[in-house]
C-alpha cells in the first residue's frame, strides 16, 4: 500500500500511545509504523497479497470507544475520558482495519497466550528439522517459537507423515511436513503471477499443498513463493543446501536482466554469490523478481570471462593498455559502439571520449518479449542512462550495417566495441579485419578474439554503479564481491584513455568524484545528488526530454508507458 | 637500585661438614621409592587412560548403523570461535544412497584445522546431531601446516562409531514407511 496516496489519517491508540495512521491500514502495518522494533507476530499476512488470515498469529486485543445505544453518545469514564469497549476475545490484526479512536493492546496476557497456543498447535505436526532445512536462520516459525513456544512437547501421538523433497516445479522443491498452511505461495500464484497452479488437498491436519493435477509450478516468478514461503515449506532448488544464510553477508543491487530494474539482494560469501533475492522498492518491483534474473550470477565463474588487459593477445598492465587505446583512438576515423549495459558513470565516460576522439557512437537494441510484469520488452537494464548521460540521442537500431558500410568505404578505421559481439550485428569477420578493434567487456566473444586491445570489465557483481530504469529512476548498486584479480573498475582505466585524449593528466577517481563531474554536466541529475547518497528507492529524474521517442516497453508491473507520458506532460506545464 | 638485604649464612656443623647426613636421607628416599609402584608412564608404548569428558581432538563420528551423523547443519562452523572449522554442505543423492535418502543431506567436505582449534568443545556442545565429539586423541603433529588440517576422511578415521541414544533418523524412516499418511 502506498502511504502517501491515502489523503485521511485517524488516531489510534496502540499500546496505551497515540498514533496517527491512515486510515483503513490494518493493525500490523499500524504496529510497525510505531517503530522501536515493534511487531505484530504474523505468518499469513503479506504486504502485497490479499487478506487470507488463516494463521491467527497475529491476535491482538481490540476496542472501540463507547456510546450510549440509544442517544449515541459517548459513554464516559469516571475521570471524564470515554470508556473504551473491548471485545471480549482477541481478533486477527492482519484483518483488522485502523478507525478513528481504535484501542490495541499488543503485548497483553491475553495476546500472549493465544499466540503461545497457536505456536504449539503449529508444531504438533512439525518436523522440526532445523538442522537440515534452508530456511533456518530466516524462517518466521524459528523465530516466533523462540519467543512463543513452550520448549517441549505435549503432542505424545505419532506426527502425521507428509511428501518431503516433492519438486514442484523446475525451480522450486517442496517439504510439506513443514508447510504451515499460510497459503501465501497460493494467492502469490494466483494474483501477481496470474499462473494458478498450487492449492490445498485433504482436510484438517491432513491439508497437503500441492499443484493442481497435470500443472506444475513454472512460471518464471515460482522462486518468490520461496521467499515469501515463512517456513522452509518451499525451497530453491538451485540453493538447496548451498549455504546457511547466517553466513551471508547481503548487498544491494539491481537487477539487469531488463529495462525494469528490479530491486534485488545479492547474498554472498568470501567474494563467491549463492544466490540473489528481490528488495522491496514500491514503486520499480514491489517485493518480487523473475526467476531468470536470480540465475545472472551464475556468468560470474563461466569459462569464457575476460581476465587480462591484453594488446593482440600479450597479457598487458592496464597501464600499458590505456595508452595503446589513446594512441588508436587519436588516430582519427573513430566509432564507438557503446552498450545499454553500461553504468551511468562508464556511459559518461563512453560520451566523453566520443567527443574528445571524434568518434560516432552507436549502440545495439535488445529486444525480447514482455511479460507484463518484472521483465520488460526492452532487455537491457540502462537505455535510459545512454540517454541521459548524451552518449546517444536516438534510440538503437537492431544491428550495425550503418557502422559495416562505414568500415567498408574507409571511413571508420578504429572500433572501440562495449560488450557487443559485432560479428553478430552484420558486421562479418571479414569486414571487421578492415578496422582496428578496441573491445571492453567482462566475456569472450567472436568480436573480443579479433579485437587489437582487449580491456576486461567487471560484472554488475563486482563493481559500484547506477542503471537508469524504463521510468528515468536511476537507481545505484554495490559490489558485492571483487573482480578478478588484477582488473580494475570500468571506469578508472576509462579515466586513463578520456584524460589522456585531452591531453590532460588522469587522476585517481572515486566514484563520488565521477559523480561529481555527473552532475555538473547533465541536467537530469540534480548538482547535490551524489551516489554514496542516492536514496534507496532511488530517484525519480525528469524525463521530458526523451518522452517522443518510441520506447519498446508496453505497460508492466508498475509502468504504464502512455500514463508515463501523461503524468510527465502535466509537470511540464506547471 | 633497589635495596638488597644480605643474609648471614649459618655456619655448618662439624656433622654437616662431612655431608653424611645428607646423603643418608638421600639414599632414604632412593631406596624408598624403588620399593613402591611406578607413577610415570612409558609413554608412547604406554598410554594414560583418559577421562570422558576429556577435550582431545574434535572427530566425527558414525552411528552404530555405520551412518555418518553429521547432516552439515553448519552450526559448529558458526559457533567456532577461531573459525577452525570450514565445510562445504551438500545433499545425499537418494538415488545413489537410498538407505540414507530420508537424511537429505550430508557434507561434501570437512575441515578443521588443528592449528587453529583450542579444543574448547563448543564444536560438540552446538551440534543439534550428536555427530562430532572431541574424544580422547590428545597428540598430533605433522610436518607441514596442510597436514594439520583434518579432512572428512580423517575426521571419521579418528571418530569412529559412538551409541546413539535417540535413533532419530531410524525413528524418522519407521514414520515415513509406517505413519499417519493420509
Ligand atoms: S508452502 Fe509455505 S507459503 Fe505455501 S502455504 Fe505452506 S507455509 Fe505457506
Ligand atoms: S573445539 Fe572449539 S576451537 Fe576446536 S573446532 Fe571445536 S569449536 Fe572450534
Ligand atoms: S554441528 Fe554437528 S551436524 Fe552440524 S555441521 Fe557440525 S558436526 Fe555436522
Ligand atoms: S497474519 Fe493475521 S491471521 Fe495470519
Amino acid at each position: 500500500m502506498k502511504i502517501e496516496s491515502i489523503v485521511e489519517n485517524v488516531t489510534i491508540n496502540i499500546d496505551g500511545q497515540d498514533v496517527e495512521v491512515p486510515k483503513g491500514i490494518n493493525i500490523i502495518e499500524a504496529v510497525k509504523m510505531v517503530g522501536k522494533g515493534k511487531e505484530v507476530p504474523h505468518y499469513c499476512y503479506h504486504p502485497k497479497l490479499s487478506i487470507a488470515g488463516n494463521c491467527r498469529m497475529c491476535m491482538v486485543e481490540m476496542g472501540m470507544p463507547m456510546r450510549d445505544r440509544a442517544t449515541g453518545e459517548a459513554v464516559l469514564e469516571e475521570d471524564g475520558t470515554q470508556k473504551i469497549a473491548w471485545m471480549p476475545k482477541p481478533t486477527i490484526g492482519c484483518a483488522t482495519n485502523a478507525s478513528q479512536g481504535m484501542h490495541i493492546i499488543t503485548g497483553s496476557e491475553m495476546v500472549k497466550e493465544s499466540r503461545n497456543g497457536v505456536t504449539e498447535f503449529l508444531l504438533i505436526n512439525h518436523p522440526l528439522d532445523c538442522p537440515i532445512c534452508d530456511q533456518a536462520g530466516e524462517c518466521r516459525l524459528q523465530e516466533f517459537s523462540a519467543e512463543h513456544g513452550r520448549g517441549y512437547s505435549r503432542f505424545i501421538e505419532d506426527k502425521n507423515v507428509k511428501p518431503k523433497r516433492s519438486r514442484l516445479g523446475p525451480n522450486v522443491t517442496l517439504d510439506d511436513e513443514r508447510c504451515i498452511l499460510c497459503s501465501r505461495c497460493v494467492r502469490f500464484s494466483k494474483e501477481v503471477a496470474n499462473d494458478d497452479v498450487l492449492g490445498f488437498v485433504d482436510r484438517g491436519t491432513y491439508s497437503t499443498l500441492t499443484c493442481f493435477p497435470g500443472k506444475e509450478l513454472s512460471h518464471n516468478y515460482s522462486l518468490n513463493t520461496v521467499d515469501i514461503c515463512p517456513v522452509g515449506a518451499l525451497t530453491s532448488t538451485d540453493f538447496r543446501f548451498k549455504m546457511r544464510v547466517w553466513f551471508l553477508k547481503r548487498t544491494h543491487s539491481i537487477c539487469t536482466e531488463s529495462s525494469v530494474g528490479a530491486n534485488t539482494e545479492i547474498w554472498s560469501r568470501e567474494g563467491k554469490i549463492y544466490r540473489i533475492t528481490p528488495r522491496r522498492n514500491d514503486e520499480v518491483n514491489d517485493t518480487w523478481m523473475t526467476d531468470t534474473g536470480r540465475a545472472l550470477y551464475k556468468e560470474i565463474e563461466s569459462e569464457d570471462r575476460l581476465m587480462h588487459y591484453s594488446i593482440e593477445g600479450v597479457h598487458k598492465a592496464s597501464d600499458e593498455v590505456a595508452v595503446a587505446a589513446t594512441e588508436l583512438l587519436k588516430s582519427g576515423k573513430v566509432a564507438i559502439v557503446g552498450s545499454a549495459h553500461s553504468s551511468v558513470e562508464e556511459q559518461f565516460f563512453y560520451k566523453a571520449i566520443a567527443e574528445r576522439s571524434g568518434a560516432k557512437v552507436s549502440l545495439v537494441s535488445h529486444h525480447g518479449d514482455g511479460d507484463g510484469l518484472l521483465q520488460s520488452e526492452d532487455r537491457t537494464p540502462n537505455l535510459r542512462g545512454a540517454l541521459v548521460t548524451g552518449l546517444i540521442s536516438e534510440l538503437p537500431s537492431e544491428n550495425l550495417e550503418v557502422l559495416a558500410r562505414d568500415i567498408n568505404s574507409g571511413a571508420v578505421k578504429t572500433i572501440l566495441a562495449v560488450n557487443e559481439d559485432l560479428t553478430e550485428l552484420g558486421i562479418s569477420k571479414d569486414v571487421l579485419a578492415k578496422a582496428k578493434v578496441i573491445y571492453v567487456g567482462s566475456h569472450a566473444n567472436r568480436t573480443s578474439e579479433v579485437a587489437n586491445i582487449v580491456l576486461p570489465s567487471l560484472m554488475v557483481f563486482e563493481k559500484d554503479g547506477s542503471f537508469i530504469n524504463q521510468s528515468f529512476r536511476i537507481q545505484g548498486f554495490k559490489a558485492a564481491i571483487p573482480g578478478p584479480r588484477g582488473v580494475q573498475s570500468d571506469f578508472m582505466v576509462l579515466e586513463k584513455i578520456a584524460a589522456a585524449l585531452a591531453g590532460e593528466k588522469a587522476t585517481a577517481i572515486t566514484i563520488d568524484s565521477v559523480w561529481e563531474r555527473m552532475t555538473a554536466t547533465i541536467d537530469q541529475l540534480s548538482d547535490s545528488l551524489r551516489w554514496h547518497s542516492l536514496p534507496e528507492e532511488g530517484v525519480a529524474l525528469d524525463a521530458t526530454a526523451f518522452l517522443n521517442l518510441g520506447f519498446v516497453e508496453t505497460k508492466n508491473l508498475k509502468y504504464d508507458p502512455v500514463a508515463f507520458k501523461e503524468a510527465h506532460a502535466a509537470l511540464a506545464e506547471v | 637500585m633497589a635495596k638488597t638485604k644480605v643474609l648471614e649464612r649459618k655456619p655448618l656443623t662439624p656433622m654437616e661438614k662431612t655431608f653424611l647426613p645428607q646423603i643418608v636421607s638421600g639414599l632414604k628416599t632412593t631406596f624408598g621409592t624403588m620399593m613402591q609402584k611406578d607413577v610415570t608412564l612409558q609413554y608412547p608404548e604406554e598410554r594414560p587412560n583418559i577421562p570422558d569428558n576429556y577435550r582431545g581432538v574434535p572427530t566425527l563420528v558414525k552411528d552404530p548403523n555405520g551412518r555418518e551423523k553429521c547432516v552439515s547443519c553448519q552450526l559448529c562452523e558458526f559457533v567456532c570461535p577461531p573459525k577452525a572449522i570450514r565445510m562445504t554442505p551438500g545433499g545425499i543423492d537418494a538415488e545413489a544412497d537410498p538407505e540414507r535418502a530420508h537424511v537429505e543431506k550430508a557434507p561434501k567436505e570437512f575441515d578443521i584445522n588443528m592449528l587453529r582449534c583450542i579444543y574448547c568443545g563448543l564444536c560438540q556442545e552446538v551440534c543439534p546431531e550428536e555427530a562430532i565429539f572431541l574424544q580422547d586423541v590428545f597428540s598430533l603433529s605433522g610436518y607441514s601446516r596442510e597436514e594439520m588440517i583434518n579432512n572428512k576422511e580423517k575426521l571419521y578415521e579418528l571418530g569412529g562409531t559412538l551409541p546413539d541414544q535417540h535413533s532419530k533418523w531410524d525413528k524418522k524412516k519407521a514414520a515415513e514407511q509406517s505413519g499417519n499418511a493420509h
